[in-house]
């Protein structure tokens, strides 16, 4: 027997302001006083109140997930520098920064931007590549394993989900972690202890992905203590889709079919939770249940409906649910949907339930109704549940039914656009960095800061995650995540370069993906590690042949709460700098995506994460036979190091080994970068660069370790000979962080033309590859010189984490 | 020449279909992929191929254990066929999560006896490992997949239950009687090698195996990712323009030209 449940009718239109914000808190529907009354006033003048499946969709809709009304509200900003004051209104700050910026570079290559799930650029004369990187922060917080996992299968169907749908083919992770070894005794009350945070997400992330059949080829992993009771999950997926699929298309008598997984009680208020602090009584019920095996089948059983063109337009069912993927669809039209044909886990579920249950693996179709039986069989065949559950119409009202009553009768605009705008006020006192007290230490000293930095949690190697993930599934990963100059050693690459032979037939090119990202900076100054963000994603590509003139970049935002003006008017802050920069590189935005609210409490005490940006990149390689890896290649091979060495040391490894704290930190220079990147992916077409690393974490002592290590060659640099644009200590020049560097390696045959390439650029020649297994830096100014075997080298890098 | 026909299987959760179809067809075949539900209805189409391949993934996302769900599926709906296509000597490969399902289905490594007597179990590391390794290869075996290959080899592999268990200690002796391990882990120099060069703890180091006749092979390393040179991490081709993977799929659409 079915068990009937109703919907109730929700008290609102006498209720006062302090009611009205109860109501808001007891429901989860984490809406403003100024967005309870516009409900109402809207209630109001319908002359009812509203039902329990209104109340919820208008809280799902204008959640700050999925509307992002933060950063697309009134912001009041205030800018403090120098003792100066300066102010601005931003109506929408999204779209007067980063999204203004690609408006304004206007690359033709851009084939879809900030409107559909995912950014599409054009790799050839058919095909679009889609990428989008996501978060799943609070679930991962709650439930690792489940909260990546869904993580993971969410950014999978946002590939399903954009145009008419893409054919994934790899995974980026990018995470935020407390310290893993943390006495347990200091992890807060109703907190994971970090190190089962990790092994948690990892085995999320490895378990969706590796069963999805979709490579995880690129990431990052950042700790510090700041993301203990608030881990950062980004995930990223690229697929490739045809050009006559990225447009959708919904008309009214479209009938709309739900397919993929059955709808239940998890993930109830997902969308709102994410709006909420967390605490110890935070509800794990609003974590989803995933099934890798459940989204493959709709992966595979899909894109033959697609290319049958079975449907008009799909969208995911991800934040909110059918209340958000129907609501989407149906936004200027209107849809009616009967609630009692959603297929349900098990019965039970109250019809608001239905509607806003964010259980996993469901997609939602608009089909012409001359397809209706065809899509179903082809569903059918490959096992996938696949109901109709309603129709598009043009009266413009979002119609909700069970067992034939009506539960829900909203008009569609006033659900889209009825949304009372925020005004929040917002303050960034840039604070002045002052240069250290000069840093100078004994060869042995540098040395120890060398070890010290390669073992460095935000350095070591990321082998024991890396690995269990499949990252080679396709067959189409040509630049791997781990490379080494024989298949049992393992350095850290660049940027991953996929290429799609085997869904593209014929083609020679690749696409590349890489991120960048630096809180360490960003406790300093968001502007700058915004900048360093940018050009670390940047540099990152070009290393293994990425032509900066065809890159595309995501920005992720992971901040606390935006209530708060310093924290509000530090993301302000970075907003403008990714304007700035997407400007000066070049490089438009095609998607992006925000997280606000990351913020614990323990009692009565708060605490915000340190801000995050990452930028994700992704680009076109003309010809794959073009890319090129990290390690040394051959003794006798030169080492140069393209860009200059500033004296920043703020937020540096070193900063944190040597307890520096004053520093100033890294700044981005596009006018030095942009000529040195555009040189490198011409000398790697030219075939004139073996090898080639940026200089990030740890500086460039790192940065030629690394190379060294996983190629089995020493190597001899004369610190002397490294450029610099300030008077450096050795210790400086090897451990400070300026953007703008390349390390590269060249035959001595190619010398000369390697050098016209980068006539007038800053190029320094600065050591040799050799046949011995040392690493040496030897500076005579300075009477420093250290040596190390690079096997020790090798495992300071690999045993930090090693689980 | 006639065009060979090769039948790919595959399910909920197989995922290595397109780039080992993409082999195949490298190698001049041509190529159908195939859901099991309609080898289900069709149940002797199976015989109107030339090689039949089981690919990778997670059918069924190995619950209960890896490919055991679709062994005893294809056993159980269309066993009979499978056996006549087998002992007609065709070949027939399962790679990673097919070696897992051949190996549970028990056409390997006894196809004549069809009844599981070996299995594939989770790694001694307790986790999925994707890396490259080296490979010795038996230069005796009849298999007729692994012909023409270096005495040691390197593929990818990416797993978590990979490491070979035999029923007893006379079944490996038989096999190695027969010639019938023509995969092991080995160090760049084809000796013994230590975790993670062997990355499961497979008995002898086994990474493949044939049927004592030598068409039917198994095997957890992945030859469909290993095509050309640019697939490898350093790069490097086996001697042709190739990689060892294609030789693997080149062998068996040969035998059967």
């Amino acid at each position: 027997m079915k068990f009937v449940t109703n919907c109730n009718i929700v008290e609102i239109l006498n209720l006062s302001d302090k009611q009205l914000l109860d109501l808001s808190k007891r429901k989860v529907l984490s809406l403003s006083l100024t967005e309870m009354k516009t409900v109402q006033e809207y209630f109001k003048k319908l002359k009812r109140n509203p039902t329990d499946v209104e109340m919820e969709t208008i809280a799902q809709t204008w959640s700050e997930h999925c509307k992002h009304k933060t950063l697309t509200g009134i912001i009041e900003y205030i800018q403090i520098k120098n003792g100066k004051k300066t102010k601005k209104t931003y109506n929408n700050l999204l779209k007067e920064t980063i999204f203004k910026a690609t408006v304004e570079l206007n690359k033709k290559w851009c084939l879809s931007v900030f409107k559909d799930n995912a950014g599409i650029i054009d790799f050839d004369l058919k095909n679009g590549v889609a990428f989008k990187v996501e978060t799943h922060n609070h679930p991962s917080a709650l439930e690792p394993y489940g909260g990546s996992a869904t993580g993971i299968g969410g950014v999978v169907r946002d590939i399903l989900g954009v145009g008419l749908g893409a054919k994934p083919l790899a995974n980026t992770d990018v995470f935020c972690f407390g310290d893993p070894t943390t006495k347990p005794s200091k992890v807060p009350k109703g907190v994971h202890h970090p190190k089962r945070i990790i092994k948690g997400v990892v085995s999320g992330v490895r378990d969706y992905g590796n069963r999805m059949g979709i490579p995880t080829v690129n990431g990052s992993v950042y700790f510090d203590h700041d993301y203990m009771a608030n881990p950062l999950v980004f995930c990223g997926t690229m697929g490739v889709i045809p050009k006559n699929k990225i447009e959708k298309k919904v008309s009214p008598g479209d009938l709309i079919l739900v397919v993929g997984g059955r709808t239940g009680r998890d993930g109830i208020h997902g969308a709102t939770f994410s709006s909420v602090q967390l605490d110890q009584s935070s509800d794990v019920s609003a974590v989803q249940i995933g099934n890798p095996i459940v989204e493959k089948k709709v992966l595979d059983a899909m894109l033959s409906a697609r290319d049958l063109n079975l449907y008009r337009a799909v969208t995911d069912c991800g934040a909110g649910g059918l209340s958000s993927a129907i609501g989407e669809l149906g936004e200027k039209i209107g849809a009616v949907v009967c609630l009692d044909k959603v297929p349900l886990k098990y019965d039970g579920l109250y019809p608001w339930e239905i509607w806003i249950s964010e259980a996993q693996e469901r997609m939602v179709f608009a089909v012409e109704p001359k397809n209706k039986k065809k899509i179903i069989e082809i569903f059918k065949k490959e096992n996938v549940e696949a109901v109709f559950i309603g129709q598009f119409t043009k009266d413009k009202k979002l119609v909700l039914k069970y067992d034939k009553n009506t539960v829900a009768n909203i008009d569609m605009p006033f659900l889209h656009d009825g949304i009372p705008k925020p005004t929040r006020k917002a303050e960034c006192k840039i604070k002045e960095e002052k240069l250290q007290k000069t840093v100078k230490l004994t060869s042995s000293e540098l040395l120890m800061v060398l070890k010290k930095s390669l073992a460095d949690l935000n350095v070591c190697s990321k082998e024991w995650i890396i690995r269990q993930y499949d990252h080679e599934v396709l067959g189409q990963t040509i630049i791997k995540p781990l490379q080494g100059n024989n298949i049992e050693i393992s350095g850290p690459g660049d940027g991953a370069v996929i290429f799609p032979y085997a869904v593209i037939k014929g083609t020679k090119k690749g696409i590349v993906l890489s991120n960048g990202l630096n809180p360490s900076y960003g406790k300093i100054n968001t502007y700058k590690m915004a900048a360093s963000a940018i050009e670390e994603a940047l540099r990152n590509a070009v290393c293994v042949g990425g032509n900066i003139e065809k890159l595309a970049i995501l920005d992720n935002f992971c901040w606390g709460n935006p209530n708060k003006p310093e924290i509000l008017g530090s993301l302000v802050c970075s907003a403008n700098a990714c304007y700035e920069m997407s400007k000066a590189f070049s490089v438009p935005f095609i998607s992006g995506k925000d997280s606000l609210h990351n913020e614990y409490s323990i009692g009565d005490k708060k605490f915000s994460i340190s801000p995050v940006l990452l930028i994700s990149a992704v680009g076109v390689i003309e010809d794959v036979a073009n890319t090129i890896t990290m390690p040394f290649k051959n003794s006798g091979n030169k080492v140069y190091i393209l860009g200059v060495t500033r004296n920043e040391l703020g937020g540096s490894v070193i900063s944190k080994i040597k307890n520096i704290k004053d520093a100033i930190v890294p700044n981005v220079y596009p006018k030095e970068s942009v000529p040195i990147m555009k040189g490198i992916y011409k000398a790697i077409g030219k075939g004139l660069i073996e090898s080639c690393h940026d200089a990030s974490e740890g500086g460039l002592a790192v940065a030629v370790s690394e190379m060294s290590f996983s190629s089995g060659y020493g190597v001899n640099i004369n610190i002397d000979h490294i450029k610099t644009a300030d008077t450096m200590s050795a210790a400086e020049i090897l451990f400070s962080e300026s953007n703008g560097r390349f390390i590269v390696e060249v035959e001595p045959k190619n010398e000369s033309r390697f050098k016209e390439i980068f006539k007038g650029l800053s190029v320094s020649e600065v050591g040799c590859v050799s046949d011995n297994k040392f690493v040496i830096f030897e500076s005579q100014k300075e009477k420093v010189k250290f040596k190390e075997k690079l096997i020790n080298l090798l495992n300071a890098w690999k045993h930090t984490i090693n689980w | 020449m006639k065009k060979v026909k090769v039948l790919i299987l595959r399910t909920a959760g197989t995922n290595c279909d397109f780039e080992t179809q993409n082999a195949f067809e490298l190698c001049g075949a041509s190529v159908e992929r195939l859901h099991i539900n309609f080898l289900v209805n069709n149940k002797n189409k199976i015989l109107d191929y030339d090689i039949l391949a089981f690919p990778g993934g997670f059918s069924y996302g190995d619950d209960i254990a890896s490919g055991k769900i679709l062994a005893n599926e294809i056993k159980n709906k269309f066993g009979s066929q499978v056996e006549k296509f087998a002992l007609s000597g065709r070949p027939i490969i399962g790679i990673c999560n097919g070696f897992q399902v051949l190996v549970k289905m028990g056409l390997l490594p006894e196809s004549e006896l069809f009844e599981q007597v070996s299995t594939l179990s989770y790694n001694d590391s307790n986790k999925f490992e994707c890396r490259w390794v080296y490979l010795k290869t038996e230069q005796k075996s009849n298999c007729i997949w692994t012909k023409n290959l270096a005495s040691v080899i390197s593929l990818p592999v990416a797993h978590g239950e990979g490491k070979f268990i035999p029923k007893d200690k006379e079944l490996l002796s038989k096999l190695n009687k027969d010639n019938q391990v023509v995969f092991r882990y080995s160090t760049k120099d084809g000796k013994e090698p230590e975790y993670p060069l062997c990355p499961n703890g497979s008995a002898e180091n086994i990474a493949g195996i044939c049927n004592k006749k030598g068409n039917i092979f198994g095997l957890m390393p992945h030859p469909e990712r290993y095509i050309f040179p640019l697939q490898h991490p350093c790069r490097e081709s086996s001697g042709s323009e190739y990689g060892w993977g294609k030789i693997i799929f080149q062998n068996a659409v040969n035998a059967v030209k």
